[in-house]
């Protein structure tokens, strides 16, 4: 089979602020993505203030300076699609207009950029933690297995760690923070130096570059904050059991794996794919497929910029106990170990991968949109161009690096395996595991 | 460069030009529509085969049999046992899909272009030509079983679930398409074949194949893999019988669903409203904006931005061919329960008239429905989406062309006239799935009686 032909043609440009400026043209349909990545997530808070840059991220669409009036109105009315999040190692910000509005858009964008603090009340900001207080609620505290990712990632690093919290942050972190804790991150983070504009779509490159310096070149330079480094490793396999409001049980197997683009990083992806996407997978097939002791499976390699984890998660059908599984999974492992993947479970994976950066090729803006996409590849790799070599990486792969990936990291001795049960019923985890709790 | 003036906003220029995508439309010997669009930003192409029949031809008792159908589509087909069909799936990088809505089923698979002759075949073959063998069935309704389960403890499905039997009754879309536990272990094989035989006929299928080659092409390929297709002579799934308007019922202002110690209250409120074929649309789509259906809508900027009661605060219709409910969605501190709904209600109350949608509202509604629509024709699956819902509901051809012009023609009175239509303070329903001991004393204050206590029943 022949290679696809596959790219993401770019220019990038450094302002005098040090503004990075990335354009991308596509005529198609007549909508500009306006996206900008601050390089701060939760990954530069301490513990006492997690879930900070999250919070932070939701001030951001509260007005600014010059348009005090929330940050949605006048993009909805100018036909924007438009949001933002955050992770451990980023947070991103992005509107889709139409062409005609581009200047309002990068207008709104610049001036939060340069001029959000005088426009912070104290008021906007306890409703906005009163807010946040809620998304978590949301998505964690009233969610089946919903706070079982809090308590791995505090299993998994030790508490000095950023990546031992997640980015939503503790509940009393949150309460506890104050607006005078603002003012000193957005000087901080939230500057030309520590960010990344791109615009994408319908806008001819050099009118795309002039825009941008104007919007944006005013503001004031800073000084771009201290890379965070950490080391992790686990060095005994730690089992925990953690209640909830659940009826079936489900296992949680995790590793520590290489960070994000590093050698092995895309081998995991792939070992991700084989071991539990899709029926063919090796666990689907057999836990769910043949042998009907699971419900579903699913697992990925979640590539970070310190460090990664390699995750794999199985619900146990009813009547069947999570050692029965585990006991079942880790001679898949073994067996991937030893002997590899197979021919036919390369070809799919290369295939499949080529597709999926093709259809990654779609969309302008939004999350994981072309713009979305220039941006990870630039702040996270220092080049927008990486899109053609990070595909590379996956054609690549062999039977051979997969099999040694599985090897290095897929250890059964050095993993948390955290077991999900209903409430009091410890006997459906795995022998020996401690109990944890979280709030 | 001249400094930028930011004593103001720059103002937002005439709305580009936007050429729609044309479709052309054949019908195949064995009775099989075909739409064809041509999209040429990258080399990927979707097929979407709409089946006429999806939940709400669900027979009586027999909840969630549309559904299982749909799902055995990719369980064995011809020569191909389950596993070969995804592992053909993947050799082509396919992304197979199903969505089983009230009224018809899509079945959606995009791939490469230069897979597209395989992918045709392959969707064909997977919806037309299923083994529907025993011991597939069994495996595949036993994991259904487990979801619906698992169900019980998600508290938006709990809300979904209860909120459609609340406001229909016994009604033929008066269910998720999963069904329940009971409906589905009566179900058996012989349903699914029979099922299948009745529904799946090319004389009640679309086909709309979207992608980067010329109509020609597209059409032979829809020809190549689709034209062998026999109807068995089937007679449909079951007509329509979800047309049918509920009969008349009293109406349940106010239930709860126990949840013990929730985080939050999730709430649903709402009623049934009116067809999505209703020349109403256009009106109820801005009266919705206005409402509760974007992020500076009333709602939710009283509900999240002023209160911080919330994360979000959300209304829409689930629009049917028959009669649809129309609600707003959110999930709220326990502790705001009661109040959070009283400014629903009251919200609700205002834009029947007491506080008319004002200009700057009807400008924001509009402007976001309509200046963001060409966005919506990006990717192949978007566009073959929007085809599947003008197929679904018979939207003219010049569907996409009159939107907007139909939004913006749309006044404040209009808004007015739909809302007091359609929405009726005295039969609104209104939903908790919440602590009900945390919350009960301040749910009298709300004044809609002794509230009906319902369990999470999958």
């Amino acid at each position: 089979m022949t290679s696809l032909a596959i790219d993401l043609p770019f220019t990038k440009r450094t302002l005098a602020n040090g503004l990075d400026v990335i354009v991308h043209e596509d005529r198609h349909v007549p909508i500009v993505a306006v996206n900008v990545w601050y390089h701060v997530g939760s990954k530069n808070e301490r513990p006492g203030r997690t879930g900070f840059a999250h919070l932070f991220e939701h001030l951001m669409f509260e007005g600014s300076e010059h348009y005090n009036a929330g940050y949605f109105p006048p993009l909805q009315q100018a036909g924007a699609l438009l949001n933002g999040s955050t992770n451990a190692d980023r947070t991103n910000y992005w509107e889709v207009v139409p062409t005609s509005a581009i200047d309002r858009a990068l207008w709104m964008e610049s001036d939060r950029m340069g001029f959000l603090l005088p426009a912070l009340t104290r008021e906007r900001f306890e409703t906005q933690r009163d807010v946040v207080l809620n998304e978590r609620r949301q998505s964690y505290e009233n969610r089946p297995y919903g706070m079982v990712m809090m308590a791995l990632s505090a299993a998994l690093y030790p508490p000095d760690h950023p990546y031992s919290w997640m980015t939503i942050g503790s509940a009393e972190d949150i309460r506890a923070m104050q607006l005078e804790d603002v003012q000193e991150f957005f000087r901080t983070y939230y500057h030309p130096a520590n960010a990344s504009l791109v615009l994408a779509g319908d806008v001819e490159i050099e009118r795309a570059f002039e825009l941008a310096g104007a919007y944006f070149g005013e503001i004031p330079a800073g000084v771009p904050p201290k890379p965070v480094s950490k080391g992790a490793e686990l060095s005994s396999e730690r089992r925990l059991v953690l209640e909830d409001r659940v009826e079936l049980p489900r296992l949680y197997l995790a590793w520590h794996s290489p960070a994000m683009f590093a050698a092995g990083d895309a081998e995991m992806d792939l070992l991700g794919d084989l071991l539990a996407n899709g029926k063919t997978s090796r666990l689907y097939k057999t836990l769910v497929y043949d042998l009907r002791i699971a419900l579903d499976v699913s697992g990925y390699q979640s590539s970070r910029e310190i460090g990664s984890f390699f995750l794999l998660v199985v619900t146990a059908a009813p009547g069947h106990t999570l050692t029965e599984i585990a006991n079942r999974i880790d001679e898949e492992l073994r067996r991937v170990v030893n002997e590899g993947p197979s021919v036919d479970e390369m070809e799919r994976a290369v295939a499949q991968a080529e597709a999926h950066f093709m259809y990654r090729l779609q969309t302008v803006g939004g999350f994981g949109g072309k713009s979305d996409q220039l941006n990870a590849y630039n702040v996270l790799k220092g080049n927008p161009g990486f899109f053609a070599a990070d595909l590379d990486r996956y054609r690549a792969a062999t039977r051979e690096s997969l099999q040694a990936a599985a090897r290095a990291y897929l250890a059964l001795d050095r993993r948390v395996a955290l077991s999900a049960i209903p409430r009091g019923q410890h006997a459906l985890a795995l022998d020996g595991s401690v109990a944890v709790s979280v709030s | 460069m001249t400094a930028i003036d930011r004593s103001r906003l720059p103002a937002v220029g005439a709305d580009p030009r936007f050429v729609f995508p044309a479709i052309v439309r054949h019908t195949l010997p064995n009775g099989l529509r075909v739409c064809t669009v041509e999209h040429h930003s990258v080399p990927v192409i979707t097929f979407t085969l709409q089946i006429e029949g999806g939940s709400g031809a669900d027979p009586d008792g027999r909840e969630g049999l549309a559904a299982l159908v749909a799902d055995m589509a990719d369980e064995g087909t011809g020569a191909l046992n389950a596993l070969e069909v995804s592992d053909a799936l993947s050799r082509i990088g396919a992304d197979y899909d199903v969505e089983v809505g009230g009224d018809a089923t899509d079945f959606s698979l995009t791939t490469l272009t230069r897979f597209a002759s395989r992918g045709a075949r392959l969707l064909a073959d997977m919806v037309t030509l299923p083994r529907l063998m025993e011991s597939e069935f069994l495996r595949v309704r036993q994991l259904r079983l487990d979801r619906l389960r698992q169900l019980k403890d998600v508290a938006s499905a709990v809300a979904e679930q209860t909120f459609l039997r609340l406001v229909y009754g016994a009604h033929p879309y008066a269910h998720l398409a999963i069904g329940s536990d009971a409906s589905l272990r009566r179900v058996t094989v012989d349903d699914v074949v029979a099922f299948h035989a009745r529904a799946v006929q090319p004389s009640r299928a679309t086909l709309i194949v979207c992608g980067a080659m010329s109509h020609d092409e597209l059409r032979q390929e829809a020809e190549n893999a689709f034209a062998g297709w026999s109807s068995s002579g089937g007679d449909g799934a079951g007509g329509t019988p979800a047309y049918v308007p509920p009969s008349g019922r009293l109406v349940t202002r106010l239930a709860v669903v126990q949840r013990e110690a929730a985080a939050q209250s999730e709430l649903r409120i709402g009623q049934l409203s009116t067809s999505r074929v209703t020349p109403d649309y256009p009106a109820l789509l801005v009266m919705n904006a206005v409402l509760g259906g974007q992020f500076v809508s009333r709602v939710n900027l009283k509900l999240r931005e002023e209160k911080g009661f919330t994360y979000g605060a959300r209304s829409g219709f689930d629009w049917r061919k028959g009669i649809s409910p129309f609600s707003l969605q959110t999930s709220v501190h326990t502790a705001s329960t009661a109040e959070a709904i009283a400014d629903v209600l009251a919200e609700i109350g205002a834009v029947q008239g007491s506080r008319p949608p004002s200009d700057d509202e009807m400008s924001l509604a509009k402007a976001s429905l309509t200046r963001g629509y060409p966005r919506g024709f990006e990717t192949a699956q978007q566009v073959a989406r929007s085809v599947a819902v003008m197929a679904l509901y018979g939207l003219p051809e010049t569907y996409f062309e009159e939107f907007v012009p139909r939004i913006n023609g749309v006044t404040s009175a209009d808004v007015v006239n739909v809302a007091t239509r359609y929405l009726d303070p005295s039969k609104l329903t209104t939903l908790v799935v919440g602590d009900y001991s945390a919350i009960a004393e301040s749910l009298r204050s709300l004044n809609l009686g002794e509230p009906e206590l319902r369990t999470a029943e999958f």
